[in-house]
């Protein structure tokens, strides 16, 4: 007797596949947020199982805080061309020239300036929906987030107020200024986005895997090397194998020991793992509620 | 979260399935200690987050761990001790993956515990084994029931503090069967546990020997999922009309197809299937997908079917096999829980969305309310506040096609949505349909 059962991943993905239709349903003017990042990976991957053969309905954005790793630039870039799908390109450095995002004076971290700029994004193209890679179990905040998730015309979330979310039907209405921010991946964890990433053989920037890099020990994490934040004549320089496991700014992402060189090594790597991914974000590690701060202003 | 019981080796060829349970009970009851010593002794904490765990011990918890942090993610829960929303947590041993919805039992405690059960195979119901069963435990038990939920596990906790006592378990268990038999569920165990310190929840407890049934997690792990989807009546709605503008493949040049969920049963190349509401037969030509076409699919898998007929069909409509039809009306009769604080009466007029379409409908009439305390229906009662369960009438703009959700969940659910604020303030259960379609057509008889 045939066997009609969906294995895990295959109920991600059709779970996935819905959203993304419901938002071209519900939408007038979607965007697909694309950084070149491995969730963002997959977010492309499943619009394509959505939308073809038709052209995605929706342009790629990303925000570039212009401290981004060079190699993720490079393959959001190549893989826009390949797909034939729009990407437009936000800069913060574009927005502080503007006015639009003020920089605190000292801050070398972008991480905050991304937030006007997304929402100057937003304002520029009138995007009503956002969709996101965020996932649930990448930090406490975020595991409370809807799948819809509703902005006021501020950008702002509530937390408190949130839409309820029941079986499959989202409630996507909007009044003129309001935007809501999609999360298709919601339900995903870092190893299920790997295995997806192994099963659909997609490709991912170099730095997900093991390679040599100059880093420095900075707050008990192995730190880039890099032009903005050099290294001081106290610390030490190390020539190390390395690889990334989450992608933020190039001063903040650390680099973890890893002789990882094929997606397979990367999902035992993890399985083995006793530390969470955003563990190597700097900019997660301000407070508990860092993440939980900048949400409620409108970030991703 | 990540998964480190995962045999690393095995993890990306398995094929491991998914158990979605959520965790209601009182403020105080202990949920969120509950869920962080499942993570906690299912090895699912990492040393970040534990390290964290010990920074706020330091500062807040004159050094105590508090197991609750781990899920109260938002500052106002860490500082009044208390959830707000619905968390989701993830985490897998070698035999299941989980999705855990976290609800909060106090202030819009409906409205949190339906987004956290609608999709729910189990439900944990946690009750203080000081107090007992009090109107929330009803309350939750009784909108389990509602759900569907296939699966219930009563947790009584604090058992520590009743010197775990046998005698006091029983009296709690047999407090609870008493209004069990009136509630629609197959499945309910009683599990006797201290989530604080651990006892019944990974391992079992050297504390109750008179407890012969397994620890919580080994529940967890074995219960029985029996298909939520229904694989009979097949079920499309429209969600997006797939037509491609100016294919760079020039194959694809004619394409037009209709993407969607399948929300029930089977769909085969070749096979009949009627449109709604046009109620025009038509054959499946393909069935296509990304990874190349396919013979058959089966719900819930997405999928874009092309048909040999050009007809009219666009997000919102639906199509149906030719046998198990779904009813159709333009008056419903649903059991709603309601969950805004302006109250339900009868006249308002409201948006419903139902599957891939909203329509207008108004409140003809409410039916009855659930009394929580009895589980009885009180007739005809002025309005239906927030949290109350109850069943409602309704008139739609146009005919809906749909199931009893007893059938189909997602043919037979809804929420309303109030237009202008576009708050979601109501979900429905729809009652099986009085009349199913009649699809008037020339080479086909019903």
């Amino acid at each position: 007797m045939k066997s009609y059962h969906l294995d895990h991943l295959q109920h991600l993905e059709t779970e996935a596949i819905h959203i993304l239709r419901e938002v071209a349903g519900e939408f007038e003017r979607p965007a697909l947020l694309f950084s070149g990042g491995k969730d963002s990976i997959c977010l492309l991957r499943l619009a394509e199982k959505a939308f073809r053969p038709s052209d995605l309905p929706t342009p790629l954005l990303n925000i570039d805080t212009g401290h981004h790793f060079p190699e993720l630039n490079e393959f959001r870039d190549q893989r826009a061309q390949e797909l034939g799908a729009k990407l437009i390109i936000r800069t913060v450095e574009a927005a502080i020239a503007q006015g639009l995002a003020q920089p605190v004076p000292g801050e070398i971290s972008r991480n905050r300036l991304q937030i006007p700029t997304l929402l100057a994004a937003i304002e520029e193209f009138r995007f009503d929906c956002c969709i996101g890679g965020a996932r649930r179990d990448e930090e406490k905040a975020r595991a409370k987030e809807r799948f819809f998730s509703f902005r006021d015309r501020f950008g702002q979330w509530d937390p408190k107020n949130q839409r309820p979310e029941i079986w499959n039907l989202y409630n996507g209405r909007l009044n003129p200024g309001e935007n809501m921010r999609v999360f298709p991946l919601s339900n995903w964890t870092e190893m299920d986005v790997w295995e997806y990433i192994q099963r659909e053989q997609l490709a991912v920037p170099s730095i997900y895997f093991s390679h040599q890099r100059a880093c420095v020990r900075r707050s008990g994490q192995w730190l880039p090397v890099n032009q903005l934040t050099p290294p001081t004549a106290r610390e030490e320089v190390r020539n190390l194998v390395v690889r990334v496991r989450t992608i933020g700014d190039i001063m903040s992402t650390g680099c973890v020991e890893s002789t990882a060189t094929t997606v397979a090594d990367i999902i035992t790597e993890i399985a083995a793992a006793r530390i969470t991914e955003r563990g190597s974000r700097a900019d997660d590690k301000t407070s508990e509620a860092a993440m939980e701060d900048r949400k409620k202003a409108g970030y991703f | 979260m990540l998964t480190p019981l995962m045999p690393s080796a095995s993890s990306a060829t398995v094929p491991i399935d998914i158990l979605r349970f959520n965790t209601c009970g009182s403020v105080d009851d202990g949920k969120s200690t509950l869920i962080g010593r499942l993570l906690f002794d299912s090895k699912s904490i990492m040393e970040d987050q534990l390290a964290a765990l010990e920074r706020s011990a330091d500062i807040t918890g004159n050094g105590q761990i508090n197991l609750a942090n781990l899920t109260d993610g938002l500052r106002a829960e860490r500082e009044q001790g208390i959830t707000i929303d619905v968390a989701y947590r993830y985490f897998a041993t070698p035999r299941r993956k989980f999705i855990i919805a976290d609800t909060p039992g106090h202030i819009q405690y409906t409205r949190n515990m339906v987004t956290g059960a609608s999709s729910a195979n189990l439900s944990i119901v946690l009750i203080d084994a000081r107090t007992g069963v009090i109107e929330q435990s009803r309350r939750h038990t009784a909108l389990a029931g509602l759900l569907r939920i296939p699966h219930l596990v009563v947790a009584i906790n604090k058992m520590d503090l009743v010197g775990w006592s046998e005698a006091r378990f029983n009296e709690i268990r047999a407090e609870f069967e008493e209004f069990l038999p009136r509630l629609d569920i197959q499945d309910v165990k009683f599990i006797p546990l201290s989530a604080l310190n651990g006892d019944n929840v990974v391992e079992r407890s050297p504390h109750t020997p008179w407890y012969a049934g397994p620890p919580l997690l080994d529940h967890l792990e074995t219960v029985h999922i029996a298909s939520d989807w229904n694989l009979n009546g097949f079920r499309f709605p429209v969600q997006w009309v797939n037509r491609p503008h100016n294919p760079t493949n020039q194959t694809f040049h004619d394409f037009r197809g209709v993407s969607g969920q399948i929300a029930g049963g089977i769909v085969r190349t070749g096979q009949k299937l009627i449109a709604l509401p046009a109620g025009v037969v038509t054959t499946v030509r393909q069935i296509w997908t990304y990874d190349g076409p396919v013979a058959e699919a089966f719900c819930p898998q997405s999928v874009t079917l092309v048909l040999d007929d050009d007809i009219d069909l666009s997000r919102g409509s639906m199509l149906v096999g030719t046998d198990h039809l779904p009813g159709t009306s333009r008056n419903l009769v649903a059991e709603i829980c309601w969950m805004h604080p302006v109250a339900l009466r009868r006249g308002k007029k409201y948006l419903l969305k139902h599957t891939t379409q909203t329509v207008p409908v108004v409140v003809t009439e409410i039916l009855h309310k659930l009394n929580i305390a009895t589980l009885d229906p009180e007739p005809e009662p002025a309005e239906l506040a927030m949290n109350d369960l109850g069943e409602i009438r309704l008139q739609a703009a146009q005919p809906l096609y749909f199931d009893g959700y007893t059938t189909n969940r997602l043919t037979g659910s809804f929420i309303l949505i109030e237009p202008g604020t576009n708050a979601t303030v109501a979900a429905g259960l729809l009652a099986p349909p009085s009349e199913v379609i009649k699809p008037e057509i020339g080479d086909y008889a019903i």
